[in-house]
């Protein structure tokens, strides 16, 4: 059976306006990501990753070319059809976390589930939670955790929708090392687990060659797409 | 690979969802809202008191209406009815009664003792609505059947310690006290206190020898209708001639209208306490949200990462708002009639109606409903920003805001805003004109305060690097650098300003107006209806008893026939002037009282023959009169053409005779004419002798002892003012509770940077003095522009609006200003106390 493309980039450019002078941070990218494929985008600062991040999970729209992600062409959407694919197909890890304060750990888990109008999602929350080792303290506020916890409950939430793809944006760029190995190991356990696509952005070249491949990008092209041997 | 839903179509999240995430949104941020809803507590309790007390009593006026006039139609003159009239008004009604009522002195037989009161002489079934209410109760009935009886009042009764059967004389004639009259239609407590009544049967008034020349005796005739139509087409068709005989009558509803105005001063203050509070609590709720939805910017950046609609992020906030303003609304209608149930029991005693003690619903679901609707829309700018928070901003904090070309939504927000304003502000004011000029003003303030931040940023930022101290620099730098909260904090605390110092300054001058001067050298009794003959012989005996002549004066009755040629006949014009009659002097010099203001004054009548008179210049501008104006007055039948040659101002407060129109010397000396002398006594004892020979030598001469009605006055008057300072200062509580939540909400933005400077190094005392220099730049900017527009603002609403002298107080006024600056900085500086006794580490963390 041929590989299902889960991510297809092509030509994809980003021009920001800036009083105004226009700024290219990404020119003509172009890849595709194969389903259950882990992938790390790496780049020195300002190369581009986040943009590109941005653009490939549908948080922004492209200057021109193209984002299909799971067959649906991203660039024809509206905000709240892109919103609705977000929801239905993508999981997020940040760099901060972005836990939201006010909910507690188990509710900041069950937030995907509820947005897609799913009902008894407590349950399968709480084994999320239990998967990342915090079901002891779903009822504490992000406030109350440590930031590898936090990590942690947001690796819970990343999987909670059952995500066709998972963006992971530095996802232990704030952790120290031994919590950041810590939390790798769960984030790949835990894709191997549910056969999501991972993509990480990230400067951690230990990291990136945990991935089966490794896209390399400078001045906002890509200079490098390689298979990192197992 | 698990199944995937391809499609893009989104399946709505349900409104139980929103609602349950509006609630975990807000559970952790009680202490941030609960200034939002203090805001609005503050408020709707001062609307809703101000409203429920308004309603009640104009319930309660509707309820007891008959019972005021006590008749449907009562007809009233100075003078004997003409043979004409007293025929046509013989015709009226299905039932008559009639009275003459003047004010005399009684004389308690027992005790020698004298009282100066309302006589009314009775005849007839009067009351036809409410009752005489006597003790015995069968008194109102006895008095007009037993040989000469009388009803005296309850308070004067006590006060002389009168009993039922005890005798009174009234000027010849001895009455025996059938008993007291506990109350009569329209009567106030404070009314029967300052002008206490008898009541004897008409028939025996002549007797009394106190209907002779000089006396001033009031006619009336009172009239009860079956049917109300028949009253309203008589009014119509004698309305014309009642004017022409210059008869004043009163039914029900200029009664009722009577009363309201006579509160209008206190009510439109109270409304307009009551506004500004909710206009206050309008800027504090504003305020609040901004901040609120600014710190919540990653929170709904998340959100919106996880599939969240913006729609859907919008109503989140918009139920917690919602949900906000109806607690708060709630508080604020609750507290409102407690606020309510205590000015009613201020007022009672100098509203003729009996004060009913209920909420009213009315204003409760209007101030409710007016609650959640601010909430919702002062909120709105801030909450349409929701829609501009990108998903991106969860991985790139720095990212601007989507921006969009044109929001018509938010201008449309604007303009519903302004209309709210409008709209609301019409409803306290007499008309639109008024309340354009009001938001005007409201938009102009917020123009210039505006204006004055961008002053502010552009001379710090040209300024900052000439200080060599980095702490100025860093505090200065504040005010202009991203996320700085200038424009936000001069804008709302130079309103909050604008409103407090206002709302000051005008019940200052309203306190200022009822209260009496009471100075030493000021008359504390006064006679009045000495005729002409009797002047000088009064004079002598006030002399015989060691006592001055502070002053002597002649008062004669007038009306207004035509002003410019224009007659009251006409239409379309105000016929205010032309109402009633006018008691007028005649003095060749000005009083201590009287101040020119415009126009001159000769005091005597000119050679060539022209009248110039001299207006009070409130009751110029009352009547539309000016400098030059042609005025024909009716002095007792006799048309007298005169000129206004000038406008006085008149110090109304001070104890002593003033008037509106002042004649001069060389005309008005031959018209009928009483007079009124003033003299200072110094003990209750010789004023009771003093007053037993008065009556004795001049039976028809009336004497007030002013001690006691000042003490009465005095205390009506320090209830008023109290209610007055009540109400403005819960309004600035108000303004307060916005200031403070301006500056808390404002200082959240900078506490990550007190933390960074504290993980540099920085000492307390140097974050201190950082946020001291910003906060005290802020506050006198903003603070002093607002007390430059409550100036101007206060100087036009008392121009226009309670028609008074305005001068400032500069004491008040400067510590209205630094008590602002003041707060604003021990504000900063407290809610910074915290975060610097906080380990940097758990805010870096959090």
């Amino acid at each position: 059976m041929p590989p299902i493309i889960i991510l297809q980039i092509e030509h994809l450019t980003k021009i920001y306006l800036n009083a105004g002078k226009s700024l290219t941070v990404l020119e003509d990218v172009n890849f595709a990501i194969n389903a259950g494929e882990t992938v790390a985008i790496t780049g020195p600062s300002g190369s581009g990753k986040t943009t590109l991040l941005g653009l490939c999970a549908g948080l922004d729209s492209a200057s021109s070319g193209s984002v299909t992600l799971n067959g649906i062409a991203l660039n024809f959407l509206s905000e709240d059809e892109r919103a609705a694919v977000r929801n239905n197909h993508i999981g997020f890890i940040f760099q901060n976390f972005q836990l939201i304060p006010t909910l507690t750990a188990l509710e900041n888990v069950m937030v995907p589930m509820e947005l897609r109008g799913q009902k008894n999602v407590t349950r399968y929350a709480m084994d999320l939670l239990d998967k990342v080792g915090l079901a002891d303290r779903s009822h504490h506020y992000p406030l109350q955790l440590s930031g590898g916890e936090q990590q942690r409950v947001s690796l819970a939430r990343a999987f909670s929708n059952r995500p066709a793809i998972l963006f992971a944006d530095e996802p232990t760029g704030n952790l120290d090392a031994e919590t950041s190995e810590k939390v790798e190991k769960l984030m790949f356990n835990l894709n191997s687990d549910a056969g999501t696509t991972l993509v990480i952005v990230t400067h951690d070249t230990e990291l990136a060659l945990r991935t089966n491949r490794v896209i390399k990008l400078k001045g906002g092209k890509v200079i490098a797409d390689q298979t990192n041997a197992k | 690979m698990q199944s995937k839903n391809t499609s893009t179509a989104y399946k709505k999240v349900g409104y139980a969802w929103l609602l349950k995430m509006a609630w975990r949104d807000a559970r952790k941020n009680r202490s941030r809202l609960f200034l939002f809803v203090s805001s609005i507590v503050l408020g709707i309790a001062a609307l809703v008191a101000v409203y429920s007390f308004k309603d009640n009593m104009e319930r309660d006026i509707d309820d007891q209406a008959k019972t005021l006039t006590g008749a449907d139609l009562m007809v009233e003159s100075r003078k004997p009815f003409s043979a004409n009239i007293a025929q046509v008004l013989s015709r009226l009604g299905d039932e008559t009664a009639t009275e003459r009522s003047f004010a005399s002195m009684i004389n308690f037989l027992k005790n020698e003792q004298s009282r100066l009161v309302q006589v009314k002489a009775l005849e007839g079934n009067f009351p036809y609505y409410g009752a005489l209410e006597t003790t015995p109760l069968n008194a109102a009935g006895r008095f007009k059947s037993v040989e000469r009886g009388a009803l005296v009042d309850r308070t004067v009764m006590l006060q002389y310690n009168a009993k039922a059967g005890d005798s009174i004389k009234i000027g010849s004639l001895s009455f025996v006290i059938c008993g007291s009259l506990d109350k009569a239609p329209g009567q106030s407590g404070i009314s029967s206190t300052v002008a206490p009544v008898v009541y004897i049967p008409l028939k025996y008034l002549e007797q009394t020898g106190l209907t002779k020349i000089g006396s001033r005796i009031q006619y009336k005739y009172y009239f009860k209708y079956k049917n109300s139509s028949q009253l309203k087409q008589d009014l119509k068709k004698l309305q014309p001639m009642f004017d022409k005989e210059g008869l004043d009558i009163e039914t029900v509803a200029s009664k009722k209208e009577r009363i309201g105005k006579s509160f209008q001063d206190v009510s439109k203050f109270l409304a307009l306490s009551g506004f500004i509070a909710l206009l206050l609590g309008c800027i504090g709720v504003g305020s609040s949200i901004q901040v609120y939805i600014k710190e919540k910017l990653t929170t709904i950046a998340t959100l919106r990462c996880l599939g969240l609609r913006v729609k859907e992020a919008f109503l989140i906030y918009l139920i917690q708002i919602t949900g906000l303003g109806i607690i708060g609304s709630v508080i604020g209608a609750l507290t409102g009639i407690l606020i309510q149930f205590f000015l009613l029991v201020i007022f009672k005693d100098f509203i003729p109606v009996e004060l009913s003690m209920q909420p009213s619903w009315w204003a409760i679901g209007q101030g409710v409903l007016l609650g959640v609707f601010i909430s919702i829309l002062f909120t709105l700018p801030a909450l349409l920003a929701v829609r501009n928070i990108s998903p991106l901003n969860a991985i790139r904090q720095s990212l601007e805001r989507i921006k969009r070309s044109a929001d018509y939504l938010l201008y449309a927000t604007y303009c519903l805003i302004l209309i709210f304003v409008l709209g609301f502000s019409r409803l306290q004011m007499n008309n639109w004109v008024e309340a354009a000029i009001f938001c005007s003003s409201i938009l102009f303030a917020c123009f210039i305060l505006y204006a004055i931040s961008k002053l502010l940023m552009f001379l710090v930022r040209k300024l900052v690097s000439r200080f060599s101290s980095y702490l100025y620099r860093q505090g200065f730098s504040n005010l202009y650098r991203p996320n700085n909260q200038t424009l936000m904090l001069t804008v709302s605390i130079g309103l909050s300003t604008t409103l407090i110092c206002t709302l000051f300054l005008i019940q200052g001058i309203l306190v200022q107006r009822v209260q009496l001067s009471s100075s030493k050298s000021q008359a504390n009794m006064i006679l009045f209806d000495i005729q002409s003959g009797q002047k000088d012989a009064v004079s002598a005996l006030a002399k015989s008893y060691r006592l001055p002549v502070i002053a002597q004066v002649p008062v004669i009755t007038v009306r207004i026939d035509k002003i410019n040629g224009r007659s009251a006949i006409g239409k379309g014009h105000d016929n205010r002037a032309f109402q009633g009659e006018l008691r007028v002097t005649f003095q060749d010099t000005l009083t201590s009282a009287e101040k020119i203001v415009k126009g001159t004054w000769s005091g005597r009548k000119e050679k060539d023959g022209k009248i110039f008179v001299s207006l009070e210049d409130g009751y110029a501008r009352r009547i539309n009169a000016k400098i030059g104006d042609a005025i024909i007055f009716n002095v007792q039948g006799l048309p007298i053409s005169t000129i206004v040659g000038s406008l006085r101002e008149v110090s109304w407060t001070r104890m002593q005779t003033n008037f509106r129109v002042v004649f001069p010397t060389g005309v008005l000396e031959d018209a009928p004419q009483f007079h009124v002398l003033m003299t200072k006594v110094p003990s209750n004892t010789v004023s009771a002798k003093f007053q037993g020979a008065v009556i004795r030598e001049f039976p028809n001469v009336s004497v007030i002892d002013l001690g006691l009605v000042i003490k009465v006055v005095e205390d009506l008057l320090s209830k008023i003012s109290f209610v007055i300072q009540f109400m403005a200062s819960f309004s600035m509580a108000t303004g307060w509770v916005v200031l403070i939540s301006a500056v808390l909400t404002s200082k959240s933005q900078r506490l990550k940077e007190i933390v960074l400077l504290r993980t540099l190094g920085a000492s307390k005392k140097q974050i201190m003095i950082i946020t001291i220099v910003e906060y005290t730049f802020l506050g006198v900017f903003a603070a002093g522009t607002g007390v430059l527009l409550s100036l101007s603002a206060s100087w036009a609403l008392s121009a226009f609006v309670f028609d008074a002298a305005f001068a400032v107080p500069f004491i008040p006024v400067l510590s209205i200003f630094l008590s602002v600056c003041l707060i604003i900085v021990l504000t900063g500086v407290l809610s910074s106390s915290k975060t610097l006794n906080t380990p940097p580490i758990q805010i870096l963390n959090a």
